[in-house]
């Protein structure tokens, strides 16, 4: 006790600007997690995080077990890739992710043994330096959505005193409940990768923020953090949020469980934060366990187009096609495709691309969900400007990209903006203000080259 | 494969639209309307009828003959309508009404874009035009319940703003609560306008920064000057004005603080002009003025991104 600072702990979390509430439709909330079968082949793009793609390892012929390197890279910020199924390498191809890269992609056949890959061990972790090292060799990325690769989150510089770790659990996209199930489901192992983290870091206090739409997941966690013995100081605890979207966007989840801002430009750590995710956390934990890298994923298959919305956790690479039909298919012809949530997902082409470590939720929607209104004049009702989490003002940032005027963006703060679309969702003309703000981004960026 | 829509995020929307928004404020407008109408007879409605006609048309050609979209779906010249004829005397000659619904419509509204677009509230800028183009019929009032009491034009009277310009005695709180006073034919029941705004309010159609700001600047105003604030809010148009025209969303600031100075400056107007001014009643007319200053007040308190306040304290520490 001699020497530690006295933490306090926020009773209810700070005030944050903006946002909206957004209907939650979370249906598949209380249905557990099936585990979806090896598929008859995997398609495993080389880049599926923030940063340096990888470069395949493996060559058509090899032949491989679950969780072997089939890819990797020198570059720090990356993040390298395993093999999801056991079975032989095809070929090494090319696919378009949804963001429009074209990258390399080994597809792998599987033998349907799920084989574990025979040189795989759990690390070593004695120190903040094993885990990050043992974070990277895991092939952990922000499961949150973003993809970044968690080893350069959590190697933090020694000149940023880290005092917060914040666990994600906010999940205020609507239909998604794949942390929901994580917390539940894995709760053991969200909280003995919590200490983990904790400990290595020597971060002083715990918040596991939950929106209080998830009831069960707080009565869950909460037990579990006050009844450990490994913290007999009570230095993890959960904090219920109000269910208000964006309460899981970093900066705001900051602000809502310390109080402090992030400057803009600036990371968690600047303001002694670290966040992660629920999943991520909990993944950290079974690797440190098991020494299994990242090769499935849990995801939510929903939306009015799909016959039996479900958790499923899939191998990484598996096409949404398969998913979609271990799901029962489309129980009506669909309109929209999703990956990810209605205000943040990207709308698919076509439904053969593979499922990738940072999706967290495939949606499909029929006839009426899938239509947007056609826009209409803004009648400058001030909606987006009152709802925008970040102080923005997304209708003049409209009419400044309209007019190509990269000075005013900038004034006007464009590059703050997280396209988080709580603007466009309020607004009563349908204006298409988050593609107007990323065009205004495109403008910025073109002007200061 | 093109069956897929493939569109920008976010796929969902809240549902709500012009016309949803519009519709809330006819209906807010409503209690209004049928106080009118029993205030001021069948006459009152048949100048509603003239003006919202007049407003609905002229969109109508307006867009027609600019090869634009028809906008009139969106039920906002309805609006522009219902209030013009609220800010006219009972007794006008239906072809200035109609007049004054082509002035908002066309040279206000659609001569600069339409919708979203006029700097200036149309509704009352045709009120200033008609008031400047035929001062007789825009100050000749009928007195409450004339139509039952006789002829129309036999029984007019003078408003309370001009009894009270003269040191008159002025009608009873209640008979101003309740709007048994001279006036616009929509401007005198104190007690319809409020469940209108109480209602935009409760349907978060509008916030109550404006009015809120308004009337409390004239109250507090008139008590330091020396006079009744209570006979200042029950008077003239001041609830009508502050409830349902500042808060018109095009001609009012986008931003909270920005709203609190447009309030504010709309009640110091006013009462500079009531009780300094020429003329007994100066709603309009601040408004107006305040709307033209919109753009400049939004560029002063535009809110500060996101993380750029500490960015600033910062420079300025070290």
């Amino acid at each position: 006790m001699q020497g530690k600072v006295t933490l306090t702990f926020p009773k209810r979390p700070s005030r944050t600007h903006g946002g909206a509430g957004v209907p939650h439709r979370k249906n598949t909330a209380a249905m557990e997690s099936t585990v979806m079968p090896p598929p008859e082949q995997v398609v495993i793009p080389m880049q599926q995080h923030i940063g340096a793609p990888c470069k395949p390892t493996v060559k058509a012929g090899d032949l491989v077990g679950v969780g072997q390197v089939i890819g990797d890279s020198e570059q720090y910020v990356s993040a390298p890739i395993h093999a999801s199924v056991s079975g032989k390498v095809l070929k090494i191809t090319q696919v378009q992710l949804p963001t429009g890269n074209r990258v390399d992609a080994v597809v792998i056949a599987s033998d349907g043994e799920m084989r574990p890959y025979e040189k795989l061990c759990p690390p070593v972790v004695n120190n903040a330096k094993d885990l990050v090292r043992a974070a990277r060799e895991s092939g952990l990325v922000g499961l949150g959505g973003a993809g970044f690769p968690a080893h350069v989150k959590l190697n933090v510089p020694p000149e940023k005193r880290i005092d917060t770790l914040l666990i994600n659990v906010a999940e205020c996209e609507p239909y998604i409940t794949a942390d929901h199930r994580e917390a539940l489901e894995n709760s053991w192992a969200v909280l003995s990768g919590v200490y983990a983290v904790k400990e290595l870091l020597q971060i002083d206090r715990v918040l596991i923020a939950v929106e209080e739409n998830k009831p069960d997941v707080i009565e869950t966690l909460t037990k579990i953090a006050e009844s450990d013995t490994r913290d007999p100081e009570n230095h993890v605890r959960v904090l219920p949020l109000k269910a208000r979207y964006p309460q899981g966007a970093e900066k705001v989840l900051v602000q809502a469980c310390t109080g402090r801002k992030v400057p803009a430009g600036k990371l968690p750590a600047d303001v002694g934060c670290l966040v992660m995710n629920v999943t991520s956390v909990a993944f950290l934990a079974n690797y440190m366990k098991t020494g299994m890298p990242l090769v499935s994923k849990r995801l939510t298959i929903d939306g009015s187009a799909i016959a039996e919305p479900k958790n499923v956790i899939v191998p990484l690479g598996t096409s949404i096609h398969e998913v979609i039909e271990f799901c029962g298919g489309y129980r009506e012809e669909p309109k929209k495709l999703l990956m990810g949530g209605p205000m943040m997902g990207l709308a698919l082409a076509d439904d053969s691309l593979p499922v990738l470590k940072q999706n967290n939720a495939v949606l499909a929607f029929a006839g009426r969900d899938a239509c947007l209104p056609e826009p209409t004049a803004c009648i400058r009702c001030g909606r987006c400007v009152e709802s925008c989490p970040m102080h923005l003002m997304p209708t003049l940032l409209e009419t400044w990209t309209k007019r190509k005027n990269a000075e005013e963006l900038i004034k006007l703060g464009v590059m703050t903006c997280m396209e988080c679309g709580t603007c466009a969702f309020r607004c009563p003309a349908g204006r298409p203000l988050v593609q107007a703000i990323r065009m205004g981004k495109a403008i910025v960026k073109g002007a200061k080259k | 494969m093109e069956k897929w829509i493939v569109s920008p995020s976010p796929h969902l929307r809240q549902g709500d639209t012009t016309r949803k928004l519009m519709g809330d404020v006819i209906i807010a407008l409503c209690p209004a309307l049928a106080g009118s109408g029993f205030l001021f007879g069948p006459r009152a409605l048949l100048v509603v009828l003239v003006t919202v006609a007049s407003c609905v048309l002229s969109e109508y050609l307006c867009r027609r003959v600019m090869k634009r979209d028809n906008t009139i779906g969106d039920l906002s010249a309805v609006v522009t309508g219902i209030l013009l004829a609220f800010n006219l005397p009972v007794g006008i000659n239906l072809f200035m009404a109609a007049f004054g619904g082509v002035v908002a419509i066309v040279v206000v509204k659609q001569m600069f874009g339409g919708i979203g677009m006029n700097f200036v509230n149309p509704a009352l800028t045709a009120r200033i035009v008609l008031m400047s183009s035929f001062p007789t019929a825009m100050s000749t009032w009928s007195e409450p319940f004339y139509y039952v009491k006789g002829g129309a034009d036999a029984l007019t009277t003078a408003s309370p703003l001009a009894l009270m310009a003269q040191g008159e005695p002025l009608p009873s709180y209640t008979d101003l609560f309740l709007g048994v006073r001279a006036g616009c034919l929509g401007e005198t029941c104190a007690v319809a306008l409020l469940l209108g705004g109480a209602y935009l309010v409760a349907r978060r159609v509008i916030k109550p920064v404006i009015p809120l700001c308004f009337i409390g600047t004239v109250a507090v105003l008139t008590l330091l000057l020396g006079q009744n604030p209570l006979e200042h809010i029950l008077t003239g148009g001041l609830l009508l004005g502050a409830i349902f025209m500042a808060t018109d969303y095009t001609t009012s600031p986008l931003t909270t603080k920005g709203r609190v100075v447009f309030g504010v400056g709309c009640g110091v107007i006013t009462v500079l002009i009531r009780v300094f001014g020429a003329l007994p009643e100066g709603v309009s007319f601040s408004i107006i003025l305040m709307n033209i200053l919109v753009p400049h007040i939004e560029r002063l308190t535009r809110p500060k991104p996101f993380g750029e306040e500490g960015k600033r304290r910062e420079k300025a520490g070290s």
